[in-house]
């Protein structure tokens, strides 16, 4: 069998990959490799093509492979490895080193023996089989992300009159591409009474196009044998099911689905790591670690993000801190807090900050659950208070943060709430 | 014009098994079906077992060729090289009443002749069965209902037909046969004439359509719906056993089981159409299944689901399986009232059909060259690293894993390709390969599988379609 060694090994090539890999190199790792399933580095970023990335992270907006090319180059030029074209089939995580199995057509049959591992592997769509879509089975039925690589990498349109079920970041991404390209997007249909993406998204996806967004309503039927010929739309009553009378059938022949993304974690669980039940990504503490040590975690496969930026920041963390843990130099805890959701919040991650000697800014991302104008954002632990602060709005397509000091910290519990703001509060 | 020797009309569990063990003599086969692909309908979608007879019609024709068949399918998967398994069912009591069923339902069994049911108490059930609702009272265990994969076995036969000397005709549609001197003389299709000494209708649900065309339509098929959730392998609630309910006298009920492939499969419902191609799922066909299920096993967690399907039963009206000869169409084999049990007694129909052939005249002379042996595709994730590692050296493309959830790689898929009997659509590549029948069902593989079909068929994108012609996966170039 064909081996490497390495300090850090990275499963996944996308911009959390990226991001880590460099941070683990700048860091002091001796040798990092990322292991990627593609033929290229740069994750679904390959297939972004529209602008929107980078205004956080650079200041200045990119195209999706224009952001993961300055990645690409800053891990190549650090002296970052990479083997492309091979999937990893079992991680096996050991006292010293964890293996990971991997194939590739060159080196057949590879195992890479490694100080720590990141886990970078994102996530996938959610199908019409997850969200029970009646109907037929006809051709026509794509995930928003398969359409995106259809159109962006495969130079192959899917479809002609297209609905879009969800108004996730993709569909309506989606939505704008299939304008451009010379389909008609009949309609975006949304389940819920809020926008499930970014409201930027909205305005420069849907409103400039005038692609109607139809809010708690939801496709209830899908007709045609062969091809998709229509499908049937019905709006909701506020438990989400559909009034029978207010269905109506619109013909198409493509049916998107922008419905939800899932982190990819079946192989973090053949290494028993931990999974958070809400975010369906491993528990991680605050340097990005799951409940394996020598295994970190870090993007799309911990929680679902909004914003590559945040992913690369976040990213940075699991690199520098895997590297030092390559090195045996992580500090040993002396406590820890769990961090928790309160009241409209549906997770935190973090979900735990382990206490030691130093003395740094930690930033606690959540999602909301429900959309709130003018609200306060707080942290606190014992009823005590340690930071807060003010949102003209908030919406659960959009990833809030705060930031709170380690030293303000005591073993026990953290609660992030996020309520309406008093009138004359 | 093409001469044959037999021609069997379809492509399904029966007409396979029939084309195969027809092989075994020195006759000419050819089989013909209107699909794209082998595999009909109703043998590809059901529940995917291998049942025993036990609670069949005691003296019927389809409890004797059950009976019959349930024992030939190990070695006939060892032969043809096709997962399969002996995990048994269980059937539970949880009321009084069904309590009080249990021992007329071992009297049938005994009368079908399956001698080896046993009586369990709820502290047996309950160790096999640990997620099995509390309540049980009692139940049975018939030890030889197994598992399958139900298309792999359609596969099976056709491919060993075929090595054997059977031809196939796909995409091809019978539509009419001239009669004269009561014998079929010829058989129109969509594509060329065919001149048979013998006809077979293996035509499942259209098999009433194909013998209206020697006027033997005083009976109609009358398509039978059940609708089926597929779990994802990772759900936490499982079972190990076919878990069965009592059955009432509507309907045998829904059931649990495993898939060869380690999913659940959970269903079936029972509702009667006209429409014989409506496979559509609806709300309240899935949650009558949740509903009834749940009795069963509390636990079970639909939200796991991955999928949902519906197929039909080719129920024929008046009931029974009925296989026919003439003196008006002396040529003729007629089968119908196939129904769910019918990939079971695929096995048993095969030699049936060929013995009924026989006593109207076929000349069964032995076929010495016919070889019951047949290879399947390398599965790459059934091996051992080793062999992983063989594999991927005299095949590079084995070394890359083109769908992710069921690990499917290239070479496989190029392999299916390029079978004698080759895999020309997306749902004949995932069919024999599971590409797509994963949990992200295609999100990650479809693109690329439409790729690979395009290049190894050297086709357009534009041209690759999701089963039957008209199913387009893609609509044009984005840019020439």
């Amino acid at each position: 069998m064909h081996e490497i060694k390495c300090d850090v090994a990275i499963i996944g090539g996308g911009p959390a990959g990226l991001a880590a890999a460099a941070a683990a190199k700048k860091h002091g790792a001796e040798k990092v490799l990322i292991i990627e399933r593609d033929s290229a580095l740069g994750g679904i970023l390959q297939q972004c093509i529209h602008p929107g990335f980078g205004l956080i992270y650079y200041n200045e907006e990119l195209t999706g492979p224009e952001y993961a090319g300055r990645f690409i180059s800053e891990a190549e030029s650090l002296g970052v490895e990479s083997i492309l074209n091979t999937m990893v089939l079992e991680l096996l995580p050991g006292a010293d080193e964890t293996r990971i199995i991997c194939t590739n057509s060159d080196f057949g049959i590879t195992e890479i023996k490694a100080r720590s591992v990141i886990l970078a592997m994102g996530c996938r769509e959610r199908t019409r089989g997850n969200i029970q879509l009646p109907g037929t089975r006809p051709a026509g039925v794509y995930t928003a992300g398969a359409a995106q690589r259809l159109i962006n990498r495969q130079n192959a349109m899917v479809g002609r009159e297209v609905v879009i079920l969800g108004s996730g970041d993709i569909g309506m991404i989606m939505a704008r591409r299939l304008t451009l390209e010379g389909s008609k997007v009949v309609a975006v249909v949304e389940i819920m009474n809020f926008l499930s993406g970014l409201t930027r998204n909205r305005v420069q996806c849907l409103d400039d196009f005038g692609i109607p967004l139809m809010l708690s309503h939801t496709v209830t039927w899908i007709t045609g044998n062969r091809r998709v010929e229509g499908v049937k739309i019905a709006k909701v009553d506020e438990n989400k099911k559909p009034i029978p009378e207010t269905e109506q059938f619109f013909k198409c022949d493509t049916l998107l689905l922008s419905v939800g993304l899932i982190p990819e974690n079946e192989l973090s669980c053949t290494a028993s790591v931990e999974i958070g039940p809400v975010t369906s990504g491993p528990v991680v503490n605050q340097y990005m670690q799951t409940s394996i040590p020598s295994i970190f975690a870090c993007g799309n496969v911990v929680h679902v993000n909004d914003l590559v930026d945040n992913v690369s920041v976040e990213s940075e963390i699991a690199g520098k801190e895997a590297a030092a843990y390559a090195a045996g130099a992580l500090p040993p805890a002396t406590g820890s807090v769990s961090c928790l959701a309160g009241s409209n919040v549906r997770y935190v991650c973090p979900q735990r900050i382990d206490l030691g000697n130093e003395e740094k800014d930690i930033t606690l991302y959540f999602r909301v659950s429900a959309p709130e104008t003018k609200v306060r954002i707080f942290a606190s632990q014992d009823n005590k208070e340690l930071c807060s602060k003010k949102a003209i709005k908030v919406n659960p397509g959009e990833m809030e943060h705060l930031t709170i000091k380690s030293k303000d910290l005591q073993p026990g519990k953290l609660i992030v709430n996020i309520s309406k703001e008093e009138k004359n509060g | 014009m093409i001469k044959t020797d037999i021609l069997v009309i379809g492509a399904g569990a029966v007409g396979c098994a029939i084309a195969r063990e027809l092989t075994k003599y020195r006759v000419k086969v050819l089989v013909v079906d209107k699909n794209e692909d082998i595999g009909g309908l109703a043998s590809r979608s059901n529940s995917a077992i291998i049942h025993t007879g036990f609670d069949a019609p005691p003296g019927s024709l389809e409890s004797e060729l059950v009976v019959a068949a349930n024992p030939m399918y190990e070695k006939l998967c060892m032969d043809m090289d096709i997962p399969f398994a002996k995990t048994g069912a269980i059937l539970p009591a949880f009321t009084d009443e069904q309590f009080a069923m249990l021992p007329s339902i071992k009297e049938k069994a005994f009368n079908n002749r399956v001698y080896d049911v046993e009586y369990l108490t709820a502290e047996q059930l309950l160790a096999m069965e640990p997620n099995l609702s509390p309540d049980v009272k009692a139940g049975l265990f018939i030890p030889r209902e197994s598992i399958i994969d139900p298309f792999l076995l359609v596969v099976a036969y056709a491919e060993n037909a075929q090595t054997n000397g059977a031809s196939f005709l796909l995409s091809t549609k019978v539509t009419g046969m001239k009669i004269e001197n009561n014998k079929i003389q010829s058989v129109t299709t969509t594509g060329e004439e065919i001149v048979p000494s013998y006809v077979i209708n293996a035509a499942g649900l259209f098999n009433d359509e194909i013998a209206a065309m020697v006027n033997k339509n005083d009976y109609s098929v009358n398509p039978r719906k059940g609708q089926f959730y597929i779990l994802d392998k990772n759900t936490n609630c499982k079972v190990n056993h076919i878990v069965l309910p009592i059955p009432t006298k509507l309907t045998k009920g829904k059931l649990m089981c495993p898939t060869i492939h380690g999913n659940m499969l959970v269903g079936p419902t029972a509702e009667d159409l006209v429409d014989k191609e409506d496979t559509s799922c609806d709300s309240a066909g899935l949650f009558s299944v949740e509903e009834d299920v749940r009795r069963l096993i509390p636990n079970v967690n639909l939200r796991d689901t991955i999928t949902q399907y519906a197929g039909l039963r080719a129920n024929r009206n008046p009931e029974g399986l009925h296989v026919d000869t003439y003196d008006d169409v002396k040529n003729y084999v007629n089968l119908s009232g196939v129904r769910s049990t019918g990939l079971t007694a695929s096995a048993a129909l095969g030699k049936y059909v060929a013995q009924t052939l026989i006593k109207i005249g076929m000349e069964a002379e032995f076929n010495t060259r016919f070889t019951p042996i047949r290879k399947g595709i390398p599965r790459f994730n059934e091996l051992s690293r080793e062999e992983q590692n063989e594999l991927i050296k005299k095949n590079p493309l084995y070394g890359k894993v083109i769908c992710r959830c069921e690990t499917v790689t290239e070479g496989e898929i190029t392999d299916a390709i390029h079978r004698p009997i080759p895999a020309r659509s997306m749902d004949a590549i995932k069919r024999r390969l599971r590409p797509g029948a994963g949990r992200c069902q295609g999100g990650f593989c479809g693109p690329r599988v439409i790729d690979i079909l395009a290049k190894e068929l050297r086709l357009s994108a534009a041209d690759i379609n999701k089963n039957l012609s008209g199913s387009y996966m893609i609509v044009g170039k984005i840019r020439d």
